[in-house]
Protein backbone atom coordinates (compact mmCIF):
# COMPACT_ATOMS: atom_id res chain seq x y z
CA UNK A 1 0.00 0.00 0.00
CA UNK A 2 2.73 2.47 0.97
CA UNK A 3 4.33 1.81 -2.41
CA UNK A 4 1.43 3.54 -4.12
CA UNK A 5 0.58 6.32 -1.67
CA UNK A 6 2.07 9.60 -2.73
CA UNK A 7 1.89 8.79 -6.42
CA UNK A 8 -1.39 10.65 -6.75
CA UNK A 9 -2.24 12.67 -3.65
CA UNK A 10 -5.70 14.23 -3.91
CA UNK A 11 -6.03 17.67 -2.48
CA UNK A 12 -9.03 19.37 -0.93
CA UNK A 13 -8.87 23.12 -0.41
CA UNK A 14 -10.65 24.97 2.39
CA UNK A 15 -10.74 28.74 2.66
CA UNK A 16 -10.96 29.58 6.34
CA UNK A 17 -10.64 33.31 6.89
CA UNK A 18 -8.47 34.24 3.99
CA UNK A 19 -8.36 37.46 1.96
CA UNK A 20 -8.46 35.39 -1.30
CA UNK A 21 -4.81 36.19 -2.05
CA UNK A 22 -3.64 32.70 -1.12
CA UNK A 23 -6.70 31.05 -2.67
CA UNK A 24 -6.19 32.45 -6.13
CA UNK A 25 -2.49 31.62 -5.95
CA UNK A 26 -3.31 28.06 -4.89
CA UNK A 27 -5.74 27.71 -7.79
CA UNK A 28 -3.02 29.09 -10.07
CA UNK A 29 -0.79 26.18 -8.92
CA UNK A 30 -3.24 23.74 -10.49
CA UNK A 31 -3.37 25.49 -13.85
CA UNK A 32 -1.10 24.78 -16.83
CA UNK A 33 1.82 27.11 -16.02
CA UNK A 34 2.65 25.62 -12.62
CA UNK A 35 0.76 22.37 -13.22
CA UNK A 36 0.55 20.56 -9.90
CA UNK A 37 -0.87 17.60 -11.80
CA UNK A 38 2.62 16.55 -12.83
CA UNK A 39 3.03 15.38 -9.22
CA UNK A 40 -0.26 13.50 -9.52
CA UNK A 41 -2.10 16.14 -7.51
CA UNK A 42 -5.80 16.31 -8.26
CA UNK A 43 -8.04 19.01 -6.81
CA UNK A 44 -11.25 17.46 -5.47
CA UNK A 45 -14.29 19.02 -3.85
CA UNK A 46 -15.18 16.20 -1.50
CA UNK A 47 -13.04 15.79 1.64
CA UNK A 48 -13.89 12.07 1.71
CA UNK A 49 -11.86 11.56 -1.47
CA UNK A 50 -8.85 13.59 -0.34
CA UNK A 51 -5.44 12.80 1.19
CA UNK A 52 -4.12 16.32 1.75
CA UNK A 53 -6.02 19.26 3.24
CA UNK A 54 -4.85 22.70 2.16
CA UNK A 55 -6.05 25.49 4.43
CA UNK A 56 -5.70 29.22 3.73
CA UNK A 57 -6.42 31.91 6.29
CA UNK A 58 -6.79 31.98 10.04
CA UNK A 59 -9.71 30.57 12.03
CA UNK A 60 -12.55 32.54 13.59
CA UNK A 61 -15.24 31.45 16.01
CA UNK A 62 -17.67 30.48 13.28
CA UNK A 63 -15.51 28.57 10.82
CA UNK A 64 -13.42 26.56 13.31
CA UNK A 65 -16.21 23.98 13.58
CA UNK A 66 -16.44 23.76 9.79
CA UNK A 67 -12.67 23.25 9.53
CA UNK A 68 -12.74 20.51 12.19
CA UNK A 69 -15.63 18.89 10.35
CA UNK A 70 -13.79 18.92 7.00
CA UNK A 71 -10.63 17.53 8.67
CA UNK A 72 -12.55 14.71 10.36
CA UNK A 73 -14.13 13.68 7.06
CA UNK A 74 -10.77 13.00 5.41
CA UNK A 75 -9.83 9.30 5.80
CA UNK A 76 -6.52 8.55 7.57
CA UNK A 77 -3.62 8.77 6.76
CA UNK A 78 -3.89 12.47 5.96
CA UNK A 79 -1.63 15.51 5.86
CA UNK A 80 -2.46 19.19 6.45
CA UNK A 81 -0.75 22.11 4.69
CA UNK A 82 -1.19 25.61 6.16
CA UNK A 83 -0.82 28.06 3.23
CA UNK A 84 0.31 31.56 4.03
CA UNK A 85 1.18 33.42 7.18
CA UNK A 86 -2.48 33.81 8.27
CA UNK A 87 -2.90 30.04 8.51
CA UNK A 88 0.28 29.86 10.60
CA UNK A 89 -0.33 32.61 13.17
CA UNK A 90 -3.17 34.86 12.06
CA UNK A 91 -0.65 37.08 10.27
CA UNK A 92 -1.78 40.60 9.49
CA UNK A 93 -5.17 39.93 11.10
CA UNK A 94 -3.82 38.45 14.36
CA UNK A 95 -5.02 41.51 16.31
CA UNK A 96 -8.55 41.50 14.87
CA UNK A 97 -11.29 40.83 17.42
CA UNK A 98 -12.82 37.94 15.50
CA UNK A 99 -9.58 36.05 14.75
CA UNK A 100 -8.73 33.15 17.05
CA UNK A 101 -5.30 32.48 15.56
CA UNK A 102 -3.54 29.98 13.31
CA UNK A 103 -5.25 26.78 12.24
CA UNK A 104 -3.05 24.73 14.60
CA UNK A 105 -5.45 25.79 17.37
CA UNK A 106 -8.05 23.51 15.78
CA UNK A 107 -6.29 20.77 13.81
CA UNK A 108 -2.71 19.36 13.70
CA UNK A 109 -0.59 20.90 10.92
CA UNK A 110 2.19 19.08 9.04
CA UNK A 111 3.58 21.74 6.69
CA UNK A 112 3.61 25.53 7.04
CA UNK A 113 4.19 27.58 3.88
CA UNK A 114 5.20 31.16 4.75
CA UNK A 115 4.38 34.24 2.67
CA UNK A 116 1.63 36.75 2.15
CA UNK A 117 0.67 35.28 -0.25
CA UNK A 118 3.31 32.57 -0.95
CA UNK A 119 4.54 32.24 -4.52
CA UNK A 120 3.02 29.28 -6.40
CA UNK A 121 6.50 27.67 -6.48
CA UNK A 122 6.58 27.73 -2.65
CA UNK A 123 3.08 26.26 -2.53
CA UNK A 124 4.10 23.39 -4.81
CA UNK A 125 7.11 22.79 -2.59
CA UNK A 126 4.81 22.63 0.44
CA UNK A 127 2.55 20.08 -1.24
CA UNK A 128 5.53 17.92 -2.26
CA UNK A 129 6.75 17.99 1.35
CA UNK A 130 3.27 16.99 2.53
CA UNK A 131 3.40 14.01 0.15
CA UNK A 132 6.61 12.81 1.84
CA UNK A 133 4.92 13.11 5.25
CA UNK A 134 1.89 11.27 3.92
CA UNK A 135 4.13 8.39 2.74
CA UNK A 136 5.74 8.18 6.16
CA UNK A 137 2.37 8.19 7.92
CA UNK A 138 1.12 5.43 5.64
CA UNK A 139 4.09 3.22 6.54
CA UNK A 140 3.39 3.70 10.24
CA UNK A 141 -0.27 2.81 9.96
CA UNK A 142 0.16 -0.02 7.47
CA UNK A 143 -1.14 -3.50 8.34
CA UNK A 144 1.66 -6.11 8.15
CA UNK A 145 0.45 -8.64 5.65
CA UNK A 146 3.40 -11.11 5.70
CA UNK A 147 2.29 -12.79 8.92
CA UNK A 148 -1.20 -13.59 7.68
CA UNK A 149 -1.79 -17.15 6.40
CA UNK A 150 -1.55 -17.34 2.63
CA UNK A 151 -4.47 -19.12 0.98
CA UNK A 152 -4.01 -20.38 -2.54
CA UNK A 153 -7.20 -21.07 -4.44
CA UNK A 154 -6.99 -23.60 -7.25
CA UNK A 155 -9.76 -24.16 -9.82
CA UNK A 156 -11.62 -27.43 -9.54
CA UNK A 157 -10.81 -30.03 -12.17
CA UNK A 158 -13.66 -30.16 -14.64
CA UNK A 159 -15.25 -33.44 -15.86
CA UNK A 160 -13.83 -34.66 -19.20
CA UNK A 161 -17.03 -34.10 -21.32
CA UNK A 162 -17.46 -30.42 -20.32
CA UNK A 163 -13.79 -29.66 -20.74
CA UNK A 164 -13.68 -31.10 -24.26
CA UNK A 165 -15.66 -28.38 -26.19
CA UNK A 166 -13.54 -25.63 -24.68
CA UNK A 167 -10.34 -27.20 -25.94
CA UNK A 168 -11.98 -27.76 -29.33
CA UNK A 169 -12.80 -24.07 -29.54
CA UNK A 170 -9.28 -23.11 -28.69
CA UNK A 171 -7.88 -25.36 -31.39
CA UNK A 172 -10.21 -23.68 -33.91
CA UNK A 173 -8.69 -20.35 -33.09
CA UNK B 1 -43.38 19.87 0.59
CA UNK B 2 -40.22 21.92 0.69
CA UNK B 3 -36.85 21.04 2.17
CA UNK B 4 -33.71 22.99 2.99
CA UNK B 5 -30.47 22.18 1.13
CA UNK B 6 -27.29 23.83 2.44
CA UNK B 7 -25.07 25.09 -0.39
CA UNK B 8 -21.62 25.64 1.12
CA UNK B 9 -19.62 26.75 3.10
CA UNK B 10 -17.31 24.07 1.67
CA UNK B 11 -18.52 23.42 -1.87
CA UNK B 12 -16.64 22.34 -5.02
CA UNK B 13 -18.04 25.27 -7.02
CA UNK B 14 -17.30 27.97 -4.47
CA UNK B 15 -13.73 29.10 -3.90
CA UNK B 16 -14.94 30.93 -0.81
CA UNK B 17 -17.02 29.97 2.21
CA UNK B 18 -20.47 31.38 1.56
CA UNK B 19 -23.45 29.39 2.73
CA UNK B 20 -26.78 29.59 0.95
CA UNK B 21 -29.71 27.82 2.59
CA UNK B 22 -31.81 26.85 -0.38
CA UNK B 23 -35.44 25.99 0.18
CA UNK B 24 -36.35 23.61 -2.62
CA UNK B 25 -39.52 21.96 -3.89
CA UNK B 26 -38.57 19.02 -6.14
CA UNK B 27 -35.71 20.55 -8.15
CA UNK B 28 -36.80 24.18 -8.00
CA UNK B 29 -35.38 26.72 -5.59
CA UNK B 30 -38.21 28.55 -3.81
CA UNK B 31 -36.12 30.87 -1.68
CA UNK B 32 -32.48 31.37 -0.74
CA UNK B 33 -31.08 32.65 2.53
CA UNK B 34 -27.41 33.62 2.74
CA UNK B 35 -25.56 32.74 5.94
CA UNK B 36 -22.45 34.83 6.41
CA UNK B 37 -19.75 35.17 9.05
CA UNK B 38 -17.31 32.50 7.87
CA UNK B 39 -14.73 35.06 6.69
CA UNK B 40 -15.40 37.89 9.09
CA UNK B 41 -12.17 39.15 10.66
CA UNK B 42 -13.00 42.62 11.98
CA UNK B 43 -10.73 44.57 9.67
CA UNK B 44 -12.53 47.92 9.96
CA UNK B 45 -11.93 47.89 13.69
CA UNK B 46 -8.26 47.06 13.22
CA UNK B 47 -7.94 49.96 10.74
CA UNK B 48 -8.99 52.34 13.53
CA UNK B 49 -6.22 51.03 15.78
CA UNK B 50 -3.38 51.48 13.28
CA UNK B 51 -1.64 54.48 11.78
CA UNK B 52 -3.41 55.86 8.67
CA UNK B 53 -0.27 55.19 6.60
CA UNK B 54 -0.12 51.57 7.80
CA UNK B 55 -3.78 51.22 6.88
CA UNK B 56 -2.86 51.46 3.18
CA UNK B 57 -1.19 48.07 3.50
CA UNK B 58 -3.88 46.67 5.79
CA UNK B 59 -6.76 47.74 3.53
CA UNK B 60 -5.03 46.17 0.56
CA UNK B 61 -5.71 42.87 2.33
CA UNK B 62 -9.49 43.35 2.41
CA UNK B 63 -9.50 41.30 -0.75
CA UNK B 64 -6.69 39.60 -2.67
CA UNK B 65 -8.43 39.89 -6.03
CA UNK B 66 -8.93 43.64 -6.25
CA UNK B 67 -6.27 44.56 -3.69
CA UNK B 68 -4.74 47.52 -5.56
CA UNK B 69 -8.14 49.12 -6.11
CA UNK B 70 -8.97 48.94 -2.41
CA UNK B 71 -5.74 50.63 -1.38
CA UNK B 72 -5.96 53.34 -4.08
CA UNK B 73 -9.55 54.16 -3.17
CA UNK B 74 -8.55 54.44 0.48
CA UNK B 75 -5.62 56.72 -0.48
CA UNK B 76 -7.97 58.86 -2.59
CA UNK B 77 -10.17 59.31 0.47
CA UNK B 78 -7.27 60.40 2.68
CA UNK B 79 -6.05 62.75 -0.07
CA UNK B 80 -9.51 64.28 -0.27
CA UNK B 81 -9.57 64.92 3.50
CA UNK B 82 -6.08 66.43 3.49
CA UNK B 83 -6.46 68.31 0.16
CA UNK B 84 -3.49 66.63 -1.50
CA UNK B 85 -3.26 66.93 -5.28
CA UNK B 86 -1.42 63.87 -6.59
CA UNK B 87 1.04 64.14 -9.53
CA UNK B 88 -0.19 63.42 -13.07
CA UNK B 89 2.10 60.42 -13.54
CA UNK B 90 0.71 58.78 -10.40
CA UNK B 91 -2.82 59.16 -11.78
CA UNK B 92 -1.92 57.34 -15.00
CA UNK B 93 -0.02 54.62 -13.13
CA UNK B 94 -3.00 54.07 -10.84
CA UNK B 95 -5.18 53.61 -13.93
CA UNK B 96 -2.70 51.14 -15.44
CA UNK B 97 -2.48 48.92 -12.35
CA UNK B 98 -6.24 49.15 -11.70
CA UNK B 99 -6.99 47.95 -15.21
CA UNK B 100 -4.44 45.14 -14.87
CA UNK B 101 -6.35 44.05 -11.78
CA UNK B 102 -9.61 44.23 -13.70
CA UNK B 103 -8.25 41.94 -16.42
CA UNK B 104 -6.97 39.40 -13.90
CA UNK B 105 -10.21 39.48 -11.91
CA UNK B 106 -12.44 39.06 -14.96
CA UNK B 107 -10.30 36.21 -16.35
CA UNK B 108 -10.43 34.54 -12.93
CA UNK B 109 -14.22 34.89 -12.77
CA UNK B 110 -14.74 33.60 -16.32
CA UNK B 111 -12.47 30.62 -15.62
CA UNK B 112 -14.35 29.74 -12.46
CA UNK B 113 -17.65 30.08 -14.34
CA UNK B 114 -16.35 27.59 -16.92
CA UNK B 115 -15.39 25.26 -14.05
CA UNK B 116 -18.88 25.67 -12.53
CA UNK B 117 -20.58 24.20 -15.57
CA UNK B 118 -17.95 21.50 -15.87
CA UNK B 119 -15.87 22.78 -18.81
CA UNK B 120 -12.53 22.11 -17.13
CA UNK B 121 -10.25 22.52 -20.15
CA UNK B 122 -11.68 25.99 -20.82
CA UNK B 123 -11.02 26.88 -17.17
CA UNK B 124 -7.38 25.84 -17.59
CA UNK B 125 -7.00 27.74 -20.87
CA UNK B 126 -8.39 30.97 -19.41
CA UNK B 127 -6.16 30.69 -16.34
CA UNK B 128 -3.14 30.11 -18.56
CA UNK B 129 -3.93 33.39 -20.33
CA UNK B 130 -4.35 35.04 -16.93
CA UNK B 131 -0.75 34.18 -16.04
CA UNK B 132 0.44 36.76 -18.61
CA UNK B 133 -1.15 39.61 -16.68
CA UNK B 134 0.19 38.19 -13.40
CA UNK B 135 3.67 38.29 -14.98
CA UNK B 136 3.11 41.91 -16.05
CA UNK B 137 2.11 42.88 -12.49
CA UNK B 138 5.06 41.03 -10.99
CA UNK B 139 7.50 42.64 -13.45
CA UNK B 140 6.25 46.16 -12.74
CA UNK B 141 5.73 46.02 -8.95
CA UNK B 142 7.35 42.86 -7.60
CA UNK B 143 4.13 41.30 -6.33
CA UNK B 144 1.78 38.98 -8.15
CA UNK B 145 -1.28 39.59 -6.00
CA UNK B 146 -0.44 42.22 -3.38
CA UNK B 147 1.14 45.03 -5.37
CA UNK B 148 1.69 47.45 -2.45
CA UNK B 149 2.19 50.15 -5.06
CA UNK B 150 -0.24 52.75 -3.75
CA UNK B 151 0.51 55.22 -0.99
CA UNK B 152 -1.10 58.40 0.27
CA UNK B 153 0.02 61.18 -2.07
CA UNK B 154 0.75 59.10 -5.17
CA UNK B 155 2.34 55.78 -5.99
CA UNK B 156 5.40 54.03 -4.64
CA UNK B 157 6.61 52.29 -7.79
CA UNK B 158 7.26 53.37 -11.34
CA UNK B 159 6.94 51.79 -14.77
CA UNK B 160 10.09 52.45 -16.83
CA UNK B 161 10.54 52.09 -20.59
CA UNK B 162 11.68 48.45 -20.43
CA UNK B 163 8.80 47.44 -18.14
CA UNK B 164 6.37 49.29 -20.42
CA UNK B 165 7.51 47.24 -23.43
CA UNK B 166 7.14 44.03 -21.37
CA UNK B 167 3.57 44.95 -20.38
CA UNK B 168 2.63 45.82 -23.98
CA UNK B 169 4.02 42.48 -25.22
CA UNK B 170 2.01 40.60 -22.60
CA UNK B 171 -1.14 42.56 -23.50
CA UNK B 172 -0.75 41.55 -27.15
CA UNK B 173 -0.44 37.89 -26.05
CA UNK B 174 -3.57 38.13 -23.89
CA UNK B 175 -5.54 39.77 -26.69
CA UNK B 176 -4.61 37.03 -29.16
CA UNK B 177 -5.22 34.12 -26.78
CA UNK B 178 -8.36 35.45 -25.16
CA UNK B 179 -10.06 36.02 -28.53
CA UNK B 180 -10.17 32.25 -29.02
CA UNK B 181 -11.43 31.55 -25.50
CA UNK B 182 -14.06 34.30 -25.78
CA UNK B 183 -15.27 32.64 -28.96
CA UNK B 184 -15.87 29.39 -27.02
CA UNK B 185 -17.64 31.18 -24.15
CA UNK B 186 -19.89 33.14 -26.49
CA UNK B 187 -20.60 30.78 -29.38
CA UNK B 188 -20.28 27.21 -28.08
CA UNK B 189 -23.64 25.40 -28.15
CA UNK B 190 -23.19 23.58 -24.83
CA UNK B 191 -21.89 26.66 -23.02
CA UNK B 192 -24.85 28.69 -24.25
CA UNK B 193 -27.21 25.96 -23.06
CA UNK B 194 -25.96 26.55 -19.52
CA UNK B 195 -25.91 30.37 -19.56
CA UNK B 196 -28.59 31.74 -21.94
CA UNK B 197 -31.81 32.54 -20.08
CA UNK B 198 -30.33 31.53 -16.70
CA UNK B 199 -30.55 33.93 -13.76
CA UNK B 200 -32.62 36.65 -15.43
CA UNK B 201 -32.53 40.05 -13.72
CA UNK B 202 -34.56 42.67 -15.55
CA UNK B 203 -33.49 46.31 -15.60
CA UNK B 204 -36.20 47.50 -13.20
CA UNK B 205 -35.39 44.88 -10.55
CA UNK B 206 -31.67 45.49 -10.99
CA UNK B 207 -32.21 49.18 -10.32
CA UNK B 208 -34.58 48.65 -7.39
CA UNK B 209 -32.35 46.07 -5.71
CA UNK B 210 -29.26 48.23 -6.21
CA UNK B 211 -27.16 46.04 -8.50
CA UNK B 212 -23.71 47.41 -9.39
CA UNK B 213 -20.91 46.64 -11.81
CA UNK B 214 -21.19 43.99 -14.55
CA UNK B 215 -24.39 42.65 -12.95
CA UNK B 216 -26.11 46.02 -13.46
CA UNK B 217 -24.53 46.68 -16.88
CA UNK B 218 -25.69 43.28 -18.18
CA UNK B 219 -29.25 44.33 -17.30
CA UNK B 220 -29.04 47.41 -19.46
CA UNK B 221 -28.16 49.97 -16.78
CA UNK B 222 -25.45 52.35 -17.96
CA UNK B 223 -23.63 52.54 -14.64
CA UNK B 224 -19.86 52.80 -14.62
CA UNK B 225 -18.23 54.94 -11.99
CA UNK B 226 -15.13 55.42 -14.16
CA UNK B 227 -17.24 57.78 -16.27
CA UNK B 228 -17.02 60.38 -13.49
CA UNK B 229 -13.33 60.66 -14.36
CA UNK B 230 -11.43 60.00 -11.16
CA UNK B 231 -7.65 59.31 -11.48
CA UNK B 232 -6.93 59.90 -15.17
CA UNK B 233 -10.08 58.28 -16.56
CA UNK B 234 -11.38 61.67 -17.75
CA UNK B 235 -8.46 61.92 -20.19
CA UNK B 236 -8.89 58.41 -21.60
CA UNK B 237 -11.28 57.39 -24.32
CA UNK B 238 -13.79 54.68 -23.37
CA UNK B 239 -17.48 53.88 -23.18
CA UNK B 240 -19.16 51.71 -20.52
CA UNK B 241 -19.97 48.19 -21.71
CA UNK B 242 -23.75 47.62 -21.63
CA UNK B 243 -25.71 44.51 -22.62
CA UNK B 244 -29.48 44.10 -22.61
CA UNK B 245 -30.02 40.34 -22.32
CA UNK B 246 -30.20 40.40 -18.48
CA UNK B 247 -29.03 36.76 -18.03
CA UNK B 248 -25.83 34.89 -17.11
CA UNK B 249 -24.79 34.97 -20.78
CA UNK B 250 -25.03 38.77 -20.85
CA UNK B 251 -22.91 39.04 -17.68
CA UNK B 252 -20.30 36.80 -19.29
CA UNK B 253 -20.39 38.99 -22.39
CA UNK B 254 -19.94 42.17 -20.36
CA UNK B 255 -16.86 40.73 -18.64
CA UNK B 256 -15.37 39.56 -21.93
CA UNK B 257 -15.83 42.97 -23.54
CA UNK B 258 -14.42 44.68 -20.45
CA UNK B 259 -11.23 42.62 -20.68
CA UNK B 260 -10.63 44.02 -24.18
CA UNK B 261 -11.62 47.50 -22.98
CA UNK B 262 -9.08 47.29 -20.13
CA UNK B 263 -6.35 46.20 -22.54
CA UNK B 264 -7.13 49.30 -24.58
CA UNK B 265 -7.16 51.52 -21.47
CA UNK B 266 -3.74 50.26 -20.30
CA UNK B 267 -2.30 50.98 -23.75
CA UNK B 268 -3.74 54.49 -23.67
CA UNK B 269 -2.48 55.15 -20.14
CA UNK B 270 1.02 53.83 -20.78
CA UNK B 271 1.41 55.77 -24.03
CA UNK B 272 0.43 59.03 -22.31
CA UNK B 273 2.56 58.72 -19.15
CA UNK B 274 3.57 62.29 -18.23
CA UNK B 275 7.04 62.95 -16.86
CA UNK B 276 6.33 64.16 -13.30
CA UNK B 277 7.37 62.99 -9.82
CA UNK B 278 5.55 59.97 -8.37
CA UNK B 279 4.49 61.34 -5.03
CA UNK B 280 3.41 64.60 -3.38
CA UNK B 281 4.98 65.25 0.01
CA UNK B 282 2.59 66.20 2.80
CA UNK B 283 2.55 66.90 6.51
CA UNK B 284 0.05 66.40 9.28
CA UNK B 285 -2.81 64.05 10.04
CA UNK B 286 -6.26 63.76 8.43
CA UNK B 287 -8.95 65.86 10.11
CA UNK B 288 -12.42 65.71 8.60
CA UNK B 289 -14.45 63.21 6.66
CA UNK B 290 -14.75 62.00 3.10
CA UNK B 291 -16.79 59.50 1.09
CA UNK B 292 -15.10 58.26 -2.07
CA UNK B 293 -16.19 55.83 -4.76
CA UNK B 294 -14.36 53.79 -7.38
CA UNK B 295 -15.24 51.18 -9.96
CA UNK B 296 -13.89 47.77 -9.07
CA UNK B 297 -14.13 44.64 -11.25
CA UNK B 298 -17.32 43.66 -9.40
CA UNK B 299 -18.82 47.13 -9.24
CA UNK B 300 -18.72 50.29 -7.25
CA UNK B 301 -16.94 50.40 -3.89
CA UNK B 302 -17.68 53.18 -1.38
CA UNK B 303 -15.28 54.26 1.33
CA UNK B 304 -16.30 56.48 4.20
CA UNK B 305 -13.31 57.79 6.16
CA UNK B 306 -13.28 60.07 9.19
CA UNK B 307 -10.15 61.53 10.75
CA UNK B 308 -9.94 63.34 14.07
CA UNK B 309 -6.58 65.07 13.75
CA UNK B 310 -4.59 62.18 15.22
CA UNK B 311 -2.60 59.62 13.25
CA UNK B 312 -5.42 57.09 13.80
CA UNK B 313 -8.71 57.23 11.92
CA UNK B 314 -11.93 57.68 13.88
CA UNK B 315 -13.91 55.56 11.41
CA UNK B 316 -13.23 53.56 8.29
CA UNK B 317 -16.32 52.09 6.63
CA UNK B 318 -16.38 50.12 3.39
CA UNK B 319 -19.41 49.24 1.26
CA UNK B 320 -18.19 46.59 -1.17
CA UNK B 321 -19.78 45.79 -4.57
CA UNK B 322 -20.64 42.20 -3.63
CA UNK B 323 -22.74 43.41 -0.72
CA UNK B 324 -24.83 45.43 -3.18
CA UNK B 325 -25.09 42.42 -5.49
CA UNK B 326 -26.36 39.96 -2.87
CA UNK B 327 -29.98 41.18 -3.04
CA UNK B 328 -30.13 40.91 -6.88
CA UNK B 329 -28.49 37.46 -6.62
CA UNK B 330 -31.18 36.21 -4.23
CA UNK B 331 -33.81 37.47 -6.68
CA UNK B 332 -32.18 35.48 -9.50
CA UNK B 333 -32.05 32.32 -7.39
CA UNK B 334 -35.82 32.32 -6.76
CA UNK B 335 -37.39 29.85 -9.16
CA UNK B 336 -34.19 28.51 -10.71
CA UNK B 337 -33.33 24.81 -10.79
CA UNK B 338 -30.88 23.42 -8.25
CA UNK B 339 -28.35 22.58 -11.00
CA UNK B 340 -28.17 26.24 -12.05
CA UNK B 341 -27.37 27.63 -8.59
CA UNK B 342 -23.60 27.34 -9.11
CA UNK B 343 -23.74 29.07 -12.52
CA UNK B 344 -25.92 31.91 -11.20
CA UNK B 345 -23.77 32.51 -8.13
CA UNK B 346 -20.56 32.59 -10.19
CA UNK B 347 -22.10 34.76 -12.93
CA UNK B 348 -22.54 37.45 -10.27
CA UNK B 349 -18.93 36.76 -9.23
CA UNK B 350 -19.28 37.27 -5.47
CA UNK B 351 -16.26 38.17 -3.34
CA UNK B 352 -17.16 37.10 0.17
CA UNK B 353 -13.86 38.13 1.66
CA UNK B 354 -14.55 41.75 0.61
CA UNK B 355 -18.09 41.65 1.89
CA UNK B 356 -17.35 40.35 5.37
CA UNK B 357 -13.88 41.85 5.87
Amino acid sequence: MSKFTGKSPWVVHFNCNSCNGCDIEFLACLTPLYDAERFGVLHVGNPKHADILVVTGSVNKKNMHVLKNVYDQIPAPKAVVAMGVCAATGGLFADCYNVVGGIDKVIPVDVHVPGCPPKPEAMLDGIVKAVEILKKKTKETETVTEELPVVIVKPKELPAETAAPATAKESEK
Amino acid sequence: MSMIVPFGPQHPVLPEPLQLRLEIVDETVVSALPVIGYVHRGLERLAEQKDFQQDTYLIEHICGICSFMHSTTYCTGIEEIMNIEIPERAKYLRVAWSEMHRIHSHLLALGLLADAFGFESLFYQIWRTREHIMDAMEYTTGGRVMLSAACVGGVRKDINEEQKQFVLEKLALIEAEFKEEAHVLLDDYTVKARTVGVGVLDAKTAYERGAVGPTARASGLKMDHRMTGYFAYDKLDFEPVVENDCDAYARTKVRIREVFQSIDLIRQALSALPDTPLKTAFKGNPNGEAAVRAEQPRGEVIYYLKGNGTDKLARCRVRTPTFANVAPMLHMLNGCSLANVGVIVLSVDPCISCTER
